[in-house]
């Protein structure tokens, strides 16, 4: 019994005295301030800043390689807490959300054919363009839901993808699968939008889908300053869009919504009661801490 | 609305066959070896089998709605496990054992991996061994057979693999055959659990599914034959500890074990070789447990060791791709 | 006669029935031929008429544009009356050349046959780009390039596919039956441009028929005819050379690597008129079929029919239509409407209403192993298939996804009713999309 103890005894200390030398003699010799920035920033690994998950950025950083301004799922806390671990000046960006411009879900856009098969937007855009008579419009698929690390896109019950103002943090990882570029990156600040993206004529437009933009104008000539008209097109210009909101009821085709308000047709969710002046993306962040 | 046409990938028509369907053959194939159970048994396995089917039901449908997926009970996997995991279940299994065994089959069984398709053990042989550990006298509490109209009482009755493991571990040596020849075997008059007694009623089963293809035959002979191969071997060199190949075959729970088992095909590698690898695995741990291991059965912990190995397997018999010289894993 | 056959495959139901015993039938002019510019594999032909000339049947319209690309012709004589995107059979709107028939249906006067004096393989391989000879079994490639391999890969058989594995399509088994002459004559000339000796023609064993007519014909040129069993894809190329010689096409190889030329029986029979009449492909056999269709037949169809009026030709169809394929039902494409227009590589078009098609409910993966065993190719479907849907390109290229030829054989079999091509088509983009952005 005795040397039982005794021997597990003897095996024990020597396995910790030979882990301790290892963890000495081969520890990796990392920058202090690549671990503190690593430390403050959300851990996602969403890929938005460019680099391999977050430690690849924040070893960038710390080499003095990498902005500090380039996580968006970081919000402004996050470069302001870099920029004091780096001892540089804060250049905060202003925070971006990703938006769909589209409102032509299957109830409102016509289909082209019963798409049958992968539920995946790409592969469905492969047979004949898409199921989408409009060329332009979201496909509701769901190739964007499963990009997005925070779940902030929800597809509605009529096949139209929806992103969440609270939740999304702009690592713009749904625009880069989309198809049909229907997902822009905003301001975060802004709240109204054009939900179209199609260039056709009004004419054609109106054939295929009863919430599209025609190019009527109407928008522009109510609030100059707030929209611009490309190729049959309206969209807010978000450097002015101050007043946007006064167009909404002028629009003929209800095409213009402000997210304070509502978000679109069929889906569940509810807008933030106040103006989301701080970032969305801080939200997210604190979350994740 | 003008009247759409459908669009799709090539291909544009189907064998036909579906989830559904193969999931209904496997529960035709089972019933005679219910029925039969319910003949040797009685009332109790009946109780017994419908038990272990609604509790799999509700706890499939339970943990889709916590987990707010569809619902999935229609594709009737859950009520294969329920069968399969009454067959498993000695006839006088108390009604909390069932239920218990249910849920760990449905939940940890297959539900916490993602439901149907993605999990990596059997459920119902999960359930099996987790009661068997949890609970070892309820579930060796065996009776013998009291066949409907037969006027005789249940009684408890060790099992012809139970009594071998007591004979050769106390007198060194093997009882003398509790019957006189291998039909009582055959079709199922002795001990054991629901599932095991009759090799008539799951063969008949097990042609029923070679018949619809929804088993093919490399898991079958090749663990059958390993089983023989092996279990010969043991027996060519000392019949006095070791049984005959046949004794292997015709008791406990391997033939259940093999034709419904083993075959799942959610566990069992989609590889031709890797097929054969597994079946030879699970005949030979089969064979070892019997022999040498501490529970006289040991056809549960072979499949369930195998099916871990089913990914490593499947990884290394890749086969050839046309065209490309013999690949390297 | 033995039959042979290859590993793995799946066996459709056969459905030749409708249209097997139809023998060809001439399909009227249409008033109209939408003729597009891309018809094949390779570099799109480039238009060299404007819009109001008048142009013969025949007559070259566009112009081959690299070496893997082949003219395209006017079939039949009229006036150009657009040159614009119109509707093709992938779906899109693409550039197309629009002829109004004249009635009178002139072939091109400069038209003529080569001598056999002046046969050398070069001026037949000219002969054959020139007059437009696309495969036509399906695969549209420039026949003119399968026929030049370099001179380090030498070539000692020529295969010809009268197998036609897919179902309901009959095309090629009435050619084989009504016009065995033209196509042993067509396998002489190609012999002699590629320089080899041995020819085997493989028939399935479902056209018997065929194998008759064509073992008659084939009698004093030295050319064997091997049936095979039926199943598919036997009419694959790779599949179909194992079949008849044992040998295995390398992967990412072409069958010339070791020493094979393939080629579809009606692009041989086109071979022969294009040598010996002078006639660029203007017209081939299509098989109108399904279970749709008023009259299934196999028709001659000028290139550039819409295939509405094909079905027109055909007493239309007996209720509402919910799937248009065209080509075979395995590897065909489905189609947006029947306003495209029928061109070089239309085999069949097919028309289902909604009782005939599968309805199987979509399940997850139940790792049951049919695909494993139907891939002709020996592939995991169901492994790649799913790391493609999980974005895991690279271990779907360690387990070959580029290597499938999306015959359809694993989808077919799949009880849980997996999209298996699209999604191995969706791995292969993937795989490729990686290698570009590294």
């Amino acid at each position: 019994m005795l040397s039982a103890v005794l021997g597990l005894g003897l095996i024990g200390l020597v396995a910790a005295i030979a882990l301790g030398w290892a963890s000495k003699k081969f520890a990796v010799e990392v920058d202090a301030r690549e671990l503190a920035v690593n430390g403050v920033l959300p851990g996602v690994n969403c890929g938005a800043c460019g680099y391999a998950g977050c430690s690849g950025y924040a070893a960038a950083v710390a080499k003095g390689e990498a902005a500090i301004n380039l996580c968006p799922p970081g919000g402004s806390k996050v470069v302001a807490d870099i920029a004091h671990i780096m001892g540089v000046e804060e250049q905060a960006a202003e925070a971006q959300i990703a938006v769909v411009l589209c409102q032509g879900d299957q109830s409102k856009a016509t289909q082209k054919y019963i798409y049958t098969g992968m539920s995946d937007c790409n592969a469905a855009n492969n047979i004949a363009d898409g199921p989408k008579q409009c060329q332009g419009g979201c496909l509701g698929l769901g190739s964007c839901v499963t990009a997005c690390p925070f779940d902030a896109i929800e597809i509605t019950a009529d096949g139209l993808a929806v992103i969440s103002r609270e939740r999304c943090t702009g690592c713009g990882k749904c625009i880069s699968v989309c198809p049909r570029s229907v997902i822009r990156m905003t301001p975060a600040s802004a709240t109204v939008h054009v939900l179209c993206n199609s260039h056709d004529k009004g004419a054609v437009v109106r054939k295929y889908c009863e919430i599209g933009c025609i190019g009527c104008n109407i928008c522009k000539k109510t609030v100059p300053d707030a929209f611009k008209i490309d190729q049959f097109l309206a969209e807010v210009d978000y450097a002015h869009a101050d007043d946007a909101a006064a167009a909404i009821d002028k629009c003929p085709k209800n095409c213009i919504l402000d997210f304070n308000n509502a978000y679109p047709d069929g889906s569940q969710m509810k807008p933030v009661s106040m103006a989301p002046t701080a970032p969305a993306a801080t939200r997210a962040g604190k979350d994740l801490h | 609305m003008d009247h759409q046409l459908y669009m799709s990938s090539s291909p544009h028509i189907h064998s036909g066959e579906s989830t559904g369907a193969i999931m209904r053959s496997v529960i035709y194939a089972l019933l005679p070896t219910c029925a039969v159970s319910v003949y040797f048994f009685g009332l109790d396995a009946l109780l017994v089998l419908l038990l272990c089917v609604a509790r799999c039901l509700a706890a499939e449908a339970l943990c889709c709605y916590l987990s707010k997926q569809p619902l999935t009970i229609n594709d009737g996997s859950a009520a294969i496990t329920g069968i399969l995991l009454a067959l498993n279940l000695p006839a006088s299994s108390p009604w909390w054992l069932a239920l218990f065994g249910s849920l760990i089959a449905v939940t940890i069984g297959k539900q916490v991996f993602g439901g149907l398709g993605h999990n990596l053990f059997n459920p119902a042989l999960v359930a099996r061994v987790v009661l068997l550990i949890s609970f070892p006298v309820q579930m060796t509490r065996w009776t013998a057979p009291n066949p409907i109209g037969s006027g005789v009482d249940a009684m408890a009755a060790a099992t012809p693999l139970g009594e071998m493991k007591t004979a050769v571990m106390l007198k060194g040596q093997l009882p003398p055959l509790a019957h006189s020849s291998f039909g009582d075997y055959f079709i199922g008059n002795m001990a054991g659990s629901l599932g095991e007694v009759s090799a008539l009623a799951i063969l008949l089963g097990a042609a029923y599914l070679f018949k619809k293809k929804v088993i093919t035959w490399e898991i079958p002979v090749s663990y059958l034959g390993s089983v023989v191969v092996f279990g010969g071997l043991m027996w060519l060199i000392d019949s006095q500890i070791y049984p005959n190949p046949l004794f292997h075959l015709l008791t406990g729970g391997l033939l259940l074990g093999v034709f419904f088992m083993a075959t799942d095909m959610v566990t069992s590698p989609i590889t031709r070789n890797g097929m054969l690898i597994f079946g030879v695995g699970c005949g030979v741990i089969t064979v070892l447990i019997r022999l040498f291991g501490g529970y006289p059965e040991g056809v549960s912990f072979a499949i369930l060791l195998m099916n871990g190995a089913t990914p490593l397997i499947d990884r290394y018999t890749r086969p050839k791709v046309f065209g490309r010289v013999l690949h390297k894993a | 006669m033995k039959q042979k056959t290859f590993f793995g495959g799946v066996h459709p139901a056969d459905c030749k029935h409708y249209s097997a015993a139809k023998a060809i039938e001439v399909c009227p002019l249409p008033e109209q031929l939408i003729i597009p510019l891309s018809q094949h594999i390779g570099a799109a032909a480039q238009e060299i008429v404007s819009v109001g000339d008048r142009v013969f049947k025949g007559q070259t319209i566009a112009k081959a544009t690299a070496f893997v690309s082949v003219p395209i012709h006017a079939s039949t004589s009229g006036l150009v009356v657009a040159i614009e995107p119109r509707p093709h059979s992938s779906g899109k709107f693409l550039p197309a050349i629009v002829i109004e028939a004249d009635g009178e249906d002139r072939w091109d006067p400069s038209l003529e046959g080569l001598d056999v004096a002046l046969w050398n393989s070069d001026e037949l391989r000219q002969r054959i780009q020139d007059a437009g000879i696309v495969g036509m079994g399906g695969a549209t490639f420039p026949t003119h390039v399968k026929l030049s391999p370099p001179d380090d890969k030498p070539i000692d058989t020529l295969i010809i596919n009268g197998v036609e594995c897919e179902s309901y399509l009959t095309a090629d088994h009435r050619m084989m039956v009504e016009h065995s002459e033209k196509i042993i004559d067509g396998i002489d000339i190609l012999r002699r441009v590629l320089g080899v000796k041995r020819a085997i023609v493989g028939i399935e064993s479902n056209k018997p028929d065929a194998i008759d007519c064509m073992t008659k014909a084939a009698e004093t040129h030295d050319i064997t005819v091997q049936a095979l069993e039926v199943k598919y894809p036997q009419g694959a190329e790779k599949q179909l050379i194992d079949a008849v010689l044992k040998r295995e096409v390398p992967s990412g190889g072409l069958p010339m690597d070791i020493g094979v030329v393939v080629q579809n029986v009606s692009t041989v029979a086109a071979v022969s008129d294009a040598i010996r009449l002078g006639r660029p492909l203007v017209e081939r056999v299509i098989t109108i079929s399904g279970p749709a269709v008023v009259d299934a037949k196999n028709l001659l169809v000028r290139i550039g029919t819409p295939m509405q009026y094909l079905v027109e030709q055909c007493g239309g169809t007996h209720y509402e239509l919910d799937k248009i394929i065209m080509g075979g039902p395995m590897m065909g494409q489905s189609q947006l409407s029947l306003a495209a227009p029928a061109i070089r590589g239309t085999s069949g078009i097919l028309l289902f209403g909604h009782q005939d098609l599968p309805h199987i409910e979509l399940t997850t993966c139940i790792r049951c192993g049919r695909c494993v065993t139907a891939c002709p190719l020996h592939l995991l479907p169901a492994t790649i298939a799913s790391y493609a849907i999980l974005g895991m390109f690279d271990e779907a290229e360690k387990y070959f996804a580029h290597d499938c030829m999306e015959c359809g054989c694993c989808t077919f079999q799949c009880p849980a009713n997996r999209p298996l091509v699209q999604n191995l088509r969706y791995a292969k983009a993937g795989i490729l999309a990686k290698q570009r952005r590294s």
